[in-house]
């Protein structure tokens, strides 16, 4: 069962704005019967430009209801730029929060009220931009891109909670996985760099990944690790301080040590240990 | 508020005769049936009449009947110990409907050795014979296939597979979790190699199940302990729920009928009438040939998490093969596989009756839901769009 606050309950039993506003200034139409939610968005405004009257009608689930509910009720009196700073996260904290699950219901209300506003401004339908990444779902990579930052979500669980993508057949999900990292300014796989790496390049950026990771952690546990000589793809170290007596230290080499350096340097290093 | 309960494909309530049956075996008789004292001995006993009431009820031999933990351990038990049996044998065939205690084994094998061949179903949830049989060779192992479907009710035709399998020597399992209690089961007449069953799916307790295994099935256990079961399934007996599951199936023996004539009555005539107030709506899966006290019903143009929540303000439980319920984005694999639209899939809600629901509680579901969806529908978007 699912826990919904009880504001969330209360604007699924008793929506606010429901309906259609026959002359509206914008209107704002997403997602599908196929889908499992959809959501029609009308505004008017006033003669301040000031939003007067918002209405909405909903095919989902509580949250989905309830997030137009809340949002209807959230932007009048605003002014479109006001109303345009409205993100899911605050439709979320409106309700009292939602379950993760249900985080895409909140995005679905945002992305109305952004499409109603651009139908005011006589904006054309913005063409889909970038590139499907899910097809299950018809997300592009902006639509991940821009959830993953406003969010900050790190797996492509959250994505989908948020986002829907991956939610179906789950072709898509090393791709969202790709655009998680790209977008949080994580290291872009060393294993497309590698390829122009010279000699010197890889001793250097093996140097600079033990400095900046893997001594820093060594570190903590009261150990240390030093760069002997790197032999084509041998990296051969020396186990310092706690971790040159620790009978666990094999395993640190390979599954710390040797798996940060192939994720950041090249995925055919082997460590080695030199005594 | 007043509980009205037609989710009982989920759990079913312990029958009153079934809880005063098990609770002496907590704390006053509570011995270890293996011990050697009288004291362990009657416990013994009682679990010796509890696997001659489960084999009564499925017409099998007490001693084709292993206690197991949950209808879960059973499928797990049985498939298993086919494929262990036939190490040779890389193939194995089920339908696209299980259960998923079936289903994510059978996904799991596939990944780890196994050639698995999942036979469809038609728009009305029957199998697909012909894909089955064809798809049937030396390689193949095991055939599981569910004797009736959790979600639409459909009925397989356990009995024709299991002649086909027969003479071919293929072993047939079947998780018959939903079926027994519900629909008369003939083991002597029927050739199934091995069946699972659930103690909480007919008015016993849940933490208990029971696999049924032919004389003569190669069989390995899955749990290896003790000598409990003959060695076929360690661990110390769970008693009080073996009992219980006992005295639940002599019951269901004896109100099988009755599920058959009163349930079937009440399922009828809540469909009907739902059908009759309700616009655009539909039943999922075969109506000629399903389970007495199933119906999965699609109502167009709502989803199913908003009906159900809404039914839960008036206190009845019932399900859904919606999406939003299940924290996938998809519907139900059952209803998809069966080719229900998205678009009723969505909104398609399960309801299944047993023997203590009344008339006046049919009648109050039949007064509440029209208005529910009709509120719902005013609210989407599509209704009006669609009239």
């Amino acid at each position: 069962m699912w826990e919904y606050t009880k504001t969330v309950k209360d604007h699924f039993l008793n929506p606010r704005n429901v309906g259609v506003i026959e002359d509206a200034d914008g209107v704002g139409e997403v997602g599908s019967l196929a889908c499992g939610d959809a959501l029609t968005l009308y505004f008017k405004l006033d003669e301040n430009k000031k939003i007067k009257d918002a209405k909405f009608q909903t095919f989902g689930c509580a949250s989905a209801i309830a997030s137009s509910s809340a949002l209807t009720e959230m932007i009048k009196g605003l002014t479109l730029e006001e109303a345009q700073n409205i993100t899911n996260d605050k439709i979320a904290e409106y309700l009292g929060g939602l379950p993760k699950q249900k985080m895409h219901c909140s995005v679905l209300g945002r992305d109305a009220l952004e499409k109603a506003i651009a139908n005011y401004r006589g904006q054309a339908e913005k063409k889909i931009e970038g590139e499907i990444v899910c097809e299950c779902f018809g997300v592009t990579d902006i639509e991940i891109k821009r959830a993953v930052k406003e969010n900050s979500l790190n797996s492509i669980e959250d994505v989908t909670n948020y986002v829907k993508a991956g939610g179906g057949c789950e072709s898509c999900h090393e791709k969202i996985q790709e655009i998680i990292d790209e977008t949080l300014g994580l290291e872009i796989p060393a294993k497309k760099k590698v390829i122009r790496l010279t000699n010197i390049q890889k001793i250097k950026l093996i140097e600079e990944t033990l400095e900046r990771e893997i001594k820093p952690a060594l570190k903590k546990d009261g150990g240390n690790i030093d760069l002997v000589d790197v032999d084509g793809n041998n990296v051969l170290v020396k186990l310092q301080g706690t971790c040159a007596t620790c009978s666990a230290s094999q395993i640190t080499l390979k599954h710390y040590v040797e798996s940060k350096l192939r994720e950041l340097v090249s995925p055919e290093l082997l460590v080695e240990e030199v005594h | 508020m007043k509980v009205i309960y037609v989710d009982n494909n989920a759990t079913t309530q312990v029958a009153p005769e079934v809880l005063e049956e098990m609770l002496p075996y907590f704390n006053e008789f509570y011995g270890n049936p293996s011990s050697m004292h009288t004291f362990g001995g009657m416990v013994e006993h009682k679990i010796v009449e509890a696997r001659e009431r489960v084999a009564e009820l499925l017409g099998a031999s007490p001693e084709e009947i292993i206690f197991t933990s949950c209808g879960t351990e059973s499928d797990s038990t049985a498939i298993r110990a086919a494929i262990l049996s036939n190490p040779s044998k890389k193939h194995i065939v089920t339908s696209r409907v299980e259960h998923p205690a079936v289903k994510n084994l059978y996904e799991y094998l596939s990944k780890n050795g196994y050639r698995v061949t999942f036979v469809p179903v038609d728009r009305k949830g029957r199998l697909d014979l012909d894909n089955l049989y064809k798809n049937l060779d030396e390689d193949t192992a095991i055939v599981s296939v569910m004797w009736a479907n959790n979600e639409s009710g459909v009925i397989f035709p356990i009995e024709e597979i299991g002649g086909v399998l027969k003479e071919k020597g293929i072993v047939f399992h079947t998780d018959a979790v939903q079926a027994v209690g519900k629909i008369p089961i003939d083991l002597k007449k029927i050739d199934v190699d091995m069946l699972s069953l659930s103690g909480h799916k007919l008015h016993g307790p849940k933490g208990v199940g029971a696999l049924y295994v032919r004389k003569g099935t190669k069989y390995s256990p899955f749990l290896i302990g003790g000598h409990q079961e003959k060695g076929r399934r360690g661990g110390t007996e769970n008693v009080a729920s073996i009992i219980g599951l006992g005295k639940a199936s002599e019951l269901a023996a004896a109100n099988v009928s009755d599920e058959s004539i009163r349930v079937k009555r009440l399922r009828d005539k809540l469909e009907a009438e739902l059908l009759n107030r309700v616009p655009n709506t539909m039943v999922n899966g075969d109506r000629d040939n399903r389970l007495p006290n199933t119906t999965s019903i699609a109502f167009e143009y709502v989803e199913g998490e908003a009906i159900l929540l809404m039914m839960d303000e008036y206190g009845i439980c019932a399900s859904s093969g919606s999406a939003c319920t299940s924290g996938s984005l998809e519907p139900s694999h059952v209803l998809r596989a069966m080719g229900v639209p998205f678009t009723a899939a969505h909104g398609s809600i399960r309801f299944s009756l047993s023997i203590y629901n009344t008339e006046e509680e049919i009648d109050f579901i039949i007064e509440k839901l029209p208005p529910i969806i009709e509120r719902l529908r005013e609210l989407s978007p599509f209704w009006k769009k669609a009239q």
